[in-house]
Order: structure tokens, then C-alpha cells, then sequence
């Protein structure tokens, strides 16, 4: 078991769940950091800076989603949020506030490490700005340069918007994205323009690249939370 | 005597009990009392005061007035002085003690000054003792300051000894409930010599009281009464303490007075003996008061004496009773015999004795009717506006001068037809037709008017038809018994027929009434909820008493607002509201015409059966009149009438409330009991699995089993978990429903999605219909609902058959089917299968029998439904309804396919 893997703050105030993340995350080799309050997990996160968070929304010295906002001011790592807050308005503001993904208890491990594996990876893409101009998800190709997508060998023709906003989710494979994060990226504001206009441009979208619009592969619906591109890989 | 006898009488025990608890909310009343002004009352009352102050006691002076005496001036300086509420009246501002300020200042302490003070028109309450009796229910204790010559009880004695009316008098009622009585008291020599002094009245004013009020005899005798009125406040202490401990007293047995009240004025003087009577005997005392008929009813003057004499009555602590009947001492023994009246006090009859030769004297009549009841005979002196009622009326009314014109018109046409008829009728056949005469005006117009009419046809048959004719001399002395015969029968016929008709319009009226409940009790009795009893109250009422009427409840923050009202749109401006709110709250009587608020413009009655007034019945009057006290009385029947509905409506509330609840405890119960069982069995397998894992050596095999275990029925303990938390979401109505336009196959995609793992490979074949519109629905209820169609579909149905979802639209409704080809349900589950933890009789499934419910529920917060059948062919098939409520947005940048670049 190497000790060189990434470097991982939990932040959880129940010890059991700790201790199953320390047991879960370890053997994959990764390099844990443990807090049980958002004091703490502050502290730990100036001190170590760390690569990824792992953080439950009850904290009892405060709130996770305020303690989101708080490491986004500074924090470019990507943050989990791991709770037992199952609500779809709870999911959206951790979102909102800058989580990268979203986990609900209880949860299994090849779960978690699935959406600890995209996070890592999407942040690593952002910090490696020499963009690729092919976006490859799955069967999903586009092309960036020339401004192409294709499904398969299929070629997909598109409006701007429905391309703006495939790229957006492609550039983004494998996390949720929320409607208002969808909003303010594609039309630039969510001032005017609904929740209901993104569901009319997905359907859309579904219609010229899924099979099957109603067995979605490729474009998945988190019902009250937003979208998600599926990523395979 | 025998130990059971001694014992105190357990209702008055627990009377004693209720005023203990009810003190123990209310504040104490101190009062100090006086013989004379200058005794030194408000000095006294400031100096315990700033003694208080010194003990650090919150104490807030309310009112007081020092007379411009230099000494009580002095000691008011450093106490907090409450600011003065200022009243307009009559274009002057006046300063007058503030109630509302003193209750939002809630003192421990407050001093109110002259208990006896007659408050500003305007103000809450018309006397200043009303005001300290809501201080006290507020919780504050007061001090406050009193003459002797203002108890109302001594208020006539006082006027005897001094000469002077004292207009202002407080009811011995308060005097009664004070918790201390602290005599001020100075020797004679020391009060005039202050007087003398001007320490009391100033320059003029003094000389003319030395005159007057301060005469030594007056000064002895009033001291002599101020100290026999604290006497008997320290007497009933004691009685109380001897009560309260079982001390033996020698308790009156049973004594009971009961006192006539009439127009007269001198009734008020004999209410007053009655209660000093009572009090000796220490005997409670009824006040009579009998509606005496007269044709054309009492005057307006005679009814409002009445009723200043039982409310004088009332404030003495009288229960007053109105009786009515054709003859008053007949009403009042009856009354006295049923309430086992020992002793009836009443007046020395003061009109001539000649009136009661001729009508029947009501003294002698109660004296000969008493049988063992006592009657105690008091002189009522004649005040100078007493009369009799009857003849003021019967000659003012219309109907009599009508009726008297009639007699000279009859008695005319009767000699008119003795004349016509003289040549073959005799002379006693001319008298019989003027008999005839007078008893057809006795019967028609009364009896007044019969009397003229005897008198004429005296003097017409005298004049015309007894010899010497044209002239009134009488030969023979055979013709006075005519005369007096035709007198004597038209007496007698006109007072029988004026008491039949008496009677009758006493019977009447009170059919009327009874008339007027019973069409109440039979409207309410059809209504259930309390906005129609209040509707049908205030229609009846204002019927009845003639004006707009509202019902007054409270809102359930405990605010007053209208329940309902008659005429529809009738409303209460703030003040009235006021009232109203005053009613709720004190559960008495209020506004106009009463002692509390009497400038209102309504009157306010209280509802209830027992304790708290329900709601209060506010009246608007058409003519703007204050109630008499017969109708006051009805009011109360009325609203104790209505308040029963009430009640009954409230109590069915709760009732309803209380099968609710006894049903979601039922509920509650049977799903404690299913879950225990669904939870615990996942558990036990996982918690056999993982010590199984710790404990024993296990190969690889059983190992990997295990875990698999602990792994699926984990697994199986969310979803339960996840669909009692729906479940109880939705029957908790918790479940808020954020519709939102979203396409039907997103969230038929997200929960396919979502069921993916589940699936596990079998196929879902999806059809829905290319017209489909957007659907208003809140997509994460949705996804719910289809995931356990789907998945009770799968669990139900063998591996291989297939699943189908076909969706299409029928007017403004969405029909989604979701169908297989598994053994379908069977007979009569077609509705069970929606009860919650029924489960389908297929073993080895696992479930908890939630998920169609949910599902159901689901649809119905969507205002549509879900139902199940027997396909054709085999099979279930669920059908879901879902109705599209609004109109789709409209979404203007929709644009075609473009070309890429």
C-alpha cells in the first residue's frame, strides 16, 4: 500500500462513518485527512491542501453548505458532499454553492470512488488548460475545432444552444450539472429564462443523439437537480 | 348536635376553593376607609405606600387627588405617578385615571384613589370602582380609598342622619371582596379642628361644610357606622376562618327574603332594607320585580325606575327575578313559596285607602296569601314623582280616546233607540239596552272608556227616560240600584275582560319568545359548523330585537372576529369591536344602556354554557334604544340558547379531531408493527453475516455469500427506509408539489435510469405518443411514482416476460400504462393492491406493501389517479391519470436545426 496517492480530507463527525471511509479510501491508496468540524476542516485544508474533500453536511459547528462557500472562495480542489440530506433542494445548494458532486447516505464504495475518480480527473483537466479539441464521452465525439459532433459514426446536427449546451455537459462528463449552473452558462444570466427552457433544449438534445429519448444512455436527468452527461470511461 | 352536622356544607367548600384559586390570579383590593373627608384616607393610603417603596415593591400611584392638601402632596413626591388619560366631552378635555395605561404597566401595586368616583362620559367604564375590578382581574393589586357614606347599602341611612343624597355609591359587593379594610379614623375634636384649620375644605367651602355635612351629630353618627361596617368585614373574616376550619357556627337555617320591587320610588329605599334585612339573617335575598299589566304597557318614566331599582338590587348582591302576571301578589307568593321564601319585605301602602277598596290592596293581599312566610311591612315614603302607572297611560293612548269617542257615540245611538222605541218598551227594557250599552264598551274598548259610557247612560236614562223626564231628579229611589247596577256592570265586565286581556297579552308575549327559541333551537339544530350557528344566531336575533346583530368569536390565534353576521355586510367598527372583545373576555354584559361602555353603539351579550364565553353577540339596535331588562333577560335565554349549538359544534370538532387522531393511531400501531418485522428481519441477516465474517473461519465461498448479504439486504433496509419516509410524507400532507413543465419521457428517462441496476437487463419497451404536451407535475414525485410502478412490475412478474410503458394523451389528460405479462391480480385486488401493506400473495417477494400507495398518493397530489386491472391476455396493467392543469409556457426562442459550421 503506497502512501503517494492523492491527499483526501474527510470532513465527518460521526467516527463510524470515518472509520469506514478511512478503511474504504486507504486500501485504494489514498492519503487521508480527518476533521470532525468545519473549524478544523478549515485549518486542515490551509495547512495541507489537500486534492479532493469529502464533506458531510452536518456539522456541529456549522453548516456544510456554508462551509462550501467558504473553501470555494480560495479552494479550487473539488469537494464531495456526502449526506444523509436526501432532498433534491439540499443537493442543489450544495451544488449551487460550489460542490462538485453530491452523494447521498448510505452509499457504497465503488459509488464513491467512481465520483472521487471524475472529480479528480475533471479538476486535473481544468488545471491542464491545454484543451484537447476533440471531447470524447463514450460513443459522443465532438469536435471542437470544427465544430462536429458525432454519436457512433452517426453525425449529429445541432443548434448553437443545443451545442453550447452538450459541450458544456461533455466538458463536464460525469457530474451533475445544476439547471441554474446550466442557465447562467449557456444564456449567460437566469434572469428571464427558466428551468423549463433547459428541459425544452434537452429534449431536443435527446432526440438527435439518444436511441431511445425516454431510455436516455448519454444524457441523464436528475429529476429537481439538473443534468448529467453519463461518462463510461 | 352530630359530627355530620358540624362538618362544613361541602358546595361551600368548594365555592371557598374556587374564590381561594381565583384570588390566588387576582390582585388584592385594600381599602381605606373613611367616616368624612379629612380623615386622612389618601395620606394614609401614600404613607403605607412609600413604606412599600421602601420594601422595594413595584408601586405606581394611578390617580390620586390631594385636595391641595400640602402634607398628602408631599408624600407623593419620588412615587411614579401614572400619566392622565385625556377625554374630550362636550368640548372640554378632561384629565381622567388611565386603565389601559395602568394594565399595560402592571405594577404590583397600584393606587387608585376615591373608589367612589363617577368616571368622565367616555371612558371604559361608568364608575371608577368598575375600573379597579378589572385592575384587579388583571392580576394588580390595589389601594384605594373610600367614604362610608358611598357604601350603598348605608346610602339612605347616611342620607337620613345628614340630610344630603350622596349620589355616588359603590356596591357592598366590593367592599365584600376586599382583602383588607384598613379604618382611618380620627378622634371628632381632631376633624374639626383640621376643618377649622382648612386642611379640608378651603375658605367658603369650609364654613358652609361646618355647617352642614360636618354638624357633630353627623360626624358621630357616620364614625359610628364606619366602625360598624369594619366590624362586620372583621365578623365575616372571622366566619370564614371558622368555616374553612370546621368551627361550629350557628348558621342561619335557611332563611331567605324576598323583596317586591316596583315603579315607586320609594322601592329603592325598601331594596336597601331588605338587603340590611339579609345581612342580618345572613340570608341570601331575592328582588321581585312583577311585570304589573297595564293596558298600552308601563311608561317609558315607570320602566326605567324599574330598572334602576334591580340594578340597584344587583350591585347590593340581590338575585333578581322578574315575574309576571295578572296579579302581582299572586306572582310574588307563588315565587316565594317555590323558592322557600322565609320572609317577603314590602311597602307601606301610601296611596289613598279608597284604592284599595276599589281595586284590592296588594299589602293585604300578600299578608292573607303568606301562610307561614313572615312579611315585614316598610315605610315607603312618598317621593314626589310617585303615581300610578294606570291612569298616566290609559288616558294618553290613542286607543282610549278612540275609546271614549265610541262611548258618547254608543250611549248617543242607545237613547236614540230607547227614544224610537219608547211607545212599546218599558222602562227597565230601556235600561237593559243601555246595560247592553256599557258591556259592548267594556268588551270593545276597556275599561275607562265603559265607565264613561255608565256614566252617560246614567245621565241619558235619567234625563230622557226616568220620570220627571228632561230633568236629573229622580222620583223614585227604586232608579239609584239602576244606576248603580248599570255603574257596577260595566266595572265589573270592562276589569274582567282587562284581565283576560292582560292575561292574554301576557301569554302572548311569552308564546313570542317561547316562539322565538324554539324557532333558534330548530334552525340550529339542522347546522353543524360554527359560522352557520352564527349566521342563524345573528339572523333570529336580529329579528327578534330588531337591528343588525354579529356573532363575535375567536380566530385561532385567540383575536375576536365576526363568525357571522344579519344583515349580510354588517360589520363592527374598532370600538364596538372593543366591546365585543371586552365580552370575551369578562363574560358580563356591555355597552349601551350598561354599566360597562354604555356610549357604544351595542350592545354586547356573552355565549356560553359554563366558563369561558364562547363567543359574544353583539346588537345593533334600529332605534338605537337601550335594552329593557324583560328583553335583556331574553337575551340571555337567547344566547345561552346559541351557545349551546356552539358548544355542540366545538365538541364535535374535537370529536372528529379525536377519531382522527384515534385512527392515525391506529395506523400508526399496524405500521409499527409491520415495520418492526420488515426491519428487523434485513438486520438480523446483516448482523448474522457480519459476525459470522468477525467471529468464524469461513473459506472463500461462504465468505463472498456473506458479504453479499450484508450488501443486498442493506440495500433492501434503504428502500424500505426511503419508502416509509415518502409514505409518511405524503400522509402527513408534508409533501409539497413543485410542478414544473417538464417532458413526460425526461422523467420516465431519469427513473429508468435510476431503476437500471434493479433492472438488471430486462427490457422496459417505452412508447409514448409524438403529440405529447409538457406535463405540470413536480418531477421528483414523478420519477418516485414510475420507479416503484416499474419496480413492482419486476418484482411481480418472471424475468424473461416484458414490460411495457405506453403513454398518450385524451383531451386535458395524460393515460400512462404500465403493463406486463406476469400472473396479473387476483380477483378483488384490484383496490387492495393500493392499501397500505398489502402485499400480493406471491411468496418470497420482499416489500413492505408501500410503494403502490405511494404511488397512488403521488398521483393524487397531482389531482389525478391510479388504478389497476387484469390485462387482456394476461397481465397487470396500471393505468396512471394525470390531468394538465394551466397552459404550457410558451417558448419564443424556439429554433430549427442549423447547420454546423
Amino acid at each position: 500500500m503506497t502512501e503517494t496517492g492523492p491527499a483526501v480530507l474527510i470532513v465527518e463527525d460521526e467516527p463510524q462513518m470515518r472509520r469506514f471511509l478511512r478503511a474504504a479510501l486507504g486500501s485504494h491508496g489514498f492519503k487521508l485527512l480527518e476533521a470532525s468540524t468545519a473549524r478544523e476542516a478549515v485549518q486542515l485544508a490551509t495547512s495541507h491542501n489537500p486534492e479532493l474533500i469529502l464533506l458531510d453536511l452536518g456539522l456541529p459547528d456549522g453548516d456544510g453548505i456554508d462551509l462550501t462557500r467558504q473553501l470555494r472562495e480560495w479552494c479550487t480542489a473539488p469537494i464531495i458532499v456526502i449526506s444523509a440530506r436526501g432532498r433534491e433542494e439540499d443537493k442543489v445548494q450544495a451544488l449551487d454553492a460550489g460542490a462538485d458532486d453530491y452523494l447521498t447516505k448510505p452509499f457504497g464504495t465503488n459509488e464513491l470512488l467512481a465520483r472521487m475518480r471524475v472529480s479528480l480527473r475533471h479538476a486535473q483537466q481544468v488545471g491542464s488548460s491545454a484543451a484537447s479539441p476533440i471531447l470524447q464521452v463514450g460513443e459522443l465525439r465532438i469536435d471542437l475545432g470544427r465544430r462536429e459532433v458525432a454519436v457512433g459514426d452517426r453525425q449529429v446536427r445541432l443548434t448553437p444552444i443545443e451545442y453550447k449546451l452538450l459541450v458544456y455537459l461533455a466538458r463536464n462528463a460525469g457530474r451533475v450539472l445544476t439547471h441554474r449552473q446550466i442557465l447562467a452558462e449557456i444564456w449567460g444570466s437566469t434572469h428571464g429564462v427558466q428551468a423549463h427552457h433547459v428541459r425544452v433544449h434537452m429534449a431536443e438534445l435527446r432526440k438527435r443523439i439518444e436511441v431511445d429519448p425516454a431510455q436516455p444512455k448519454l444524457l441523464l436527468t436528475e429529476p429537481g437537480v439538473g443534468y448529467r452527461l453519463r461518462d463510461r470511461s | 348536635m352530630s359530627d355530620d352536622a358540624r362538618r362544613p356544607d361541602p358546595d361551600e367548600l368548594l365555592r371557598r376553593i374556587s374564590d381561594d384559586q381565583q384570588k390566588a390570579k387576582r390582585g388584592t383590593l385594600r381599602v381605606f376607609l373613611g367616616f368624612a373627608p379629612g380623615v386622612g384616607k389618601t395620606y394614609r393610603m401614600l404613607a403605607s405606600a412609600r413604606e412599600l417603596v421602601d420594601q422595594h415593591v413595584d408601586v405606581v400611584v394611578g390617580t390620586v387627588d390631594t385636595h391641595a392638601r400640602y402634607e398628602t402632596a408631599a408624600l407623593l413626591l419620588g412615587l411614579e405617578v401614572l400619566a392622565k388619560k385625556r377625554l374630550e366631552y362636550r368640548g372640554k378635555w378632561l384629565a381622567e385615571f388611565d386603565l389601559d395605561g395602568a394594565i399595560a404597566r402592571k405594577p404590583t401595586v397600584l393606587l387608585v384613589d376615591e373608589l367612589a368616583h363617577t368616571n368622565v362620559v367616555g371612558s371604559r367604564h361608568a364608575r371608577r370602582w368598575q375600573d379597579v375590578v378589572e385592575l384587579l382581574e388583571s392580576g394588580i393589586h390595589v389601594h384605594t380609598t373610600l367614604n362610608v357614606q358611598h357604601i350603598e347599602s348605608l346610602n339612605d341611612v347616611v342620607a337620613q342622619i345628614t340630610g344630603v343624597q350622596v349620589r355616588e355609591t359603590v356596591p357592598d359587593s366590593i367592599l365584600d371582596r376586599a382583602d383588607a379594610i384598613e379604618l382611618v379614623d380620627v378622634s371628632l375634636e381632631e376633624l374639626l379642628e383640621r376643618l377649622r384649620e382648612g386642611k379640608v375644605y378651603l375658605g367658603e367651602q369650609a364654613d358652609r361644610a361646618a355647617q352642614g355635612f360636618f354638624r357633630r351629630g353627623n360626624l358621630l353618627a357616620l364614625r359610628e357606622l364606619a366602625l360598624r361596617r369594619m366590624a362586620e368585614h372583621v365578623d365575616s373574616e372571622v366566619r370564614a376562618y371558622r368555616q374553612e376550619h370546621g368551627v361550629h357556627a350557628t348558621w342561619p337555617a335557611g332563611e331567605r327574603v324576598l323583596v317586591c320591587v316596583g315603579p315607586s320610588p320609594s322601592s329603592a329605599r325598601l331594596i336597601r332594607a331588605a338587603c340590611r334585612i339579609a345581612a342580618g339573617l345572613r340570608a341570601p335575598w331575592i328582588a321581585a320585580c312583577v311585570d304589573v299589566q297595564v293596558a298600552g304597557g308601563q311608561s317609558s318614566e315607570d320602566r326605567k325606575r324599574v330598572e334602576s331599582h334591580i340594578q340597584l338590587a344587583e350591585s347590593l348582591g340581590a338575585s333578581v327575578v322578574r315575574l309576571s302576571g295578572a296579579k302581582v301578589s299572586e306572582a310574588v307568593l307563588e315565587h316565594a313559596r317555590k323558592q322557600n321564601v322565609t320572609r317577603i319585605v314590602i311597602g307601606k301602602p301610601t296611596h289613598p285607602r279608597l284604592r284599595d277598596i276599589l281595586r284590592g290592596s296588594l299589602l293585604d293581599e300578600v299578608v292573607r296569601g303568606s301562610g307561614d312566610i313572615d312579611v315585614n311591612v316598610i315605610s315607603g315614603d312618598p317621593g314626589p314623582g310617585e303615581t300610578t302607572s294606570r291612569t298616566q297611560l290609559d288616558s294618553g293612548s290613542e286607543t282610549a280616546r278612540g275609546g271614549y269617542l265610541a262611548a258618547l257615540v254608543i250611549v248617543a245611538l242607545t237613547t236614540g233607540a230607547g227614544a224610537a222605541g219608547r211607545a212599546w218598551l218599558g222602562i227597565p227594557d230601556t235600561a237593559m239596552l243601555f246595560l247592553l250599552a256599557v258591556m259592548l264598551t267594556a268588551a270593545r274598548w276597556g275599561r275607562n272608556p265603559s265607565l264613561l259610557a255608565a256614566t252617560l247612560s246614567v245621565l241619558a236614562y235619567d234625563f230622557f227616560f226616568v220620570p220627571p223626564y228632561f230633568t236629573l231628579a229622580v222620583d223614585d229611589a227604586r232608579y239609584f240600584l239602576t244606576f248603580a247596577m248599570m255603574f257596577g256592570t260595566g266595572y265589573a265586565v270592562s276589569s274582567l275582560l282587562h284581565r283576560l286581556r292582560m292575561q292574554g297579552q301576557d301569554a302572548r308575549s311569552r308564546q313570542e319568545r317561547t316562539d322565538a327559541l324554539y324557532a333558534l333551537s330548530h334552525d340550529l339544530g339542522t347546522v353543524q359548523d360554527e359560522k352557520d350557528i352564527a349566521l342563524a344566531t345573528t339572523r333570529h336575533a336580529s329579528r327578534v330585537f330588531d337591528g343588525a346583530s354579529v356573532v363575535v368569536g375567536r380566530d385561532s390565534e385567540g383575536a375576536a372576529c365576526a363568525l357571522g353576521e344579519w344583515p349580510p355586510g354588517t360589520s363592527l367598527d374598532p370600538s364596538d369591536l372593543a366591546v365585543a372583545r371586552w365580552v370575551l373576555e369578562h363574560g358580563r354584559l356591555a355597552g349601551r344602556g350598561t354599566d360597562t361602555l354604555p356610549g357604544a353603539g351595542v350592545v354586547c351579550a356573552p355565549m356560553r354554557v359554563t366558563g369561558e364565553p364562547l363567543a359574544a353577540l353583539a346588537l345593533i339596535a334600529r332605534n338605537r334604544e337601550p335594552l329593557r331588562a324583560d328583553q335583556r333577560s331574553f337575551l340571555e335565554a337567547f344566547c345561552r340558547q346559541a351557545a349551546f349549538a356552539l358548544e355542540r359544534a366545538q365538541l364535535a370538532v374535537q370529536a372528529r379531531q379525536a377519531a382522527v387522531r384515534a385512527r392515525t393511531e391506529q395506523m400508526r400501531s399496524s405500521l409499527l408493527s409491520s415495520v418492526s418485522h420488515d426491519l428487523r428481519t434485513p438486520l438480523a441477516s446483516i448482523t448474522g453475516a457480519a459476525t459470522t465474517l468477525r467471529d468464524d473461519q469461513v473459506d472463500g465461498s461462504t465468505r463472498e455469500e456473506l458479504v453479499e448479504t450484508i450488501c443486498e439486504e442493506a440495500e433492501r433496509l434503504e428502500r424500505l427506509l426511503s419508502n416509509l419516509l415518502d409514505m409518511t410524507r405524503l400522509e402527513s400532507r408534508a409533501v409539497v408539489v413543485k410542478r414544473e413543465w417538464v417532458p413526460l419521457e425526461e422523467v420516465v428517462g431519469a427513473a429508468l435510469t435510476r431503476l437500471e441496476p434493479r433492472l438488471s437487463g430486462r427490457k422496459v419497451v417505452t412508447s409514448l405518443a409524438a403529440d405529447l404536451p409538457m406535463i405540470p407535475v413536480d418531477p421528483v414525485l414523478m420519477q418516485q411514482l414510475f420507479i416503484n410502478l416499474l419496480e413492482n412490475a419486476v418484482k411481480y412478474t418472471p424475468p424473461e416476460s416484458p414490460i411495457e410503458l405506453q403513454a398518450t394523451r385524451d383531451g386535458d389528460t395524460i393515460l400512462v400504462d404500465v403493463s406486463d405479462r406476469g400472473p396479473g391480480l387476483s380477483p378483488g385486488d384490484e383496490e387492495r393492491v393500493f392499501e397500505r401493506f398489502y402485499r400480493g400473495p406471491q411468496s418470497g417477494v420482499s416489500g413492505v406493501g408501500l410503494g403502490l400507495p405511494i404511488c397512488r398518493g403521488i398521483a393524487q397530489v397531482h389531482g389525478g389517479w391510479l388504478t389497476a386491472s387484469n390485462r387482456a391476455g394476461g397481465g397487470a396493467q396500471f393505468r396512471l391519470m394525470i390531468p394538465i392543469v394551466g397552459t404550457p409556457p410558451n417558448l419564443e426562442e424556439q429554433s430549427a436545426p442549423e447547420e454546423e459550421t
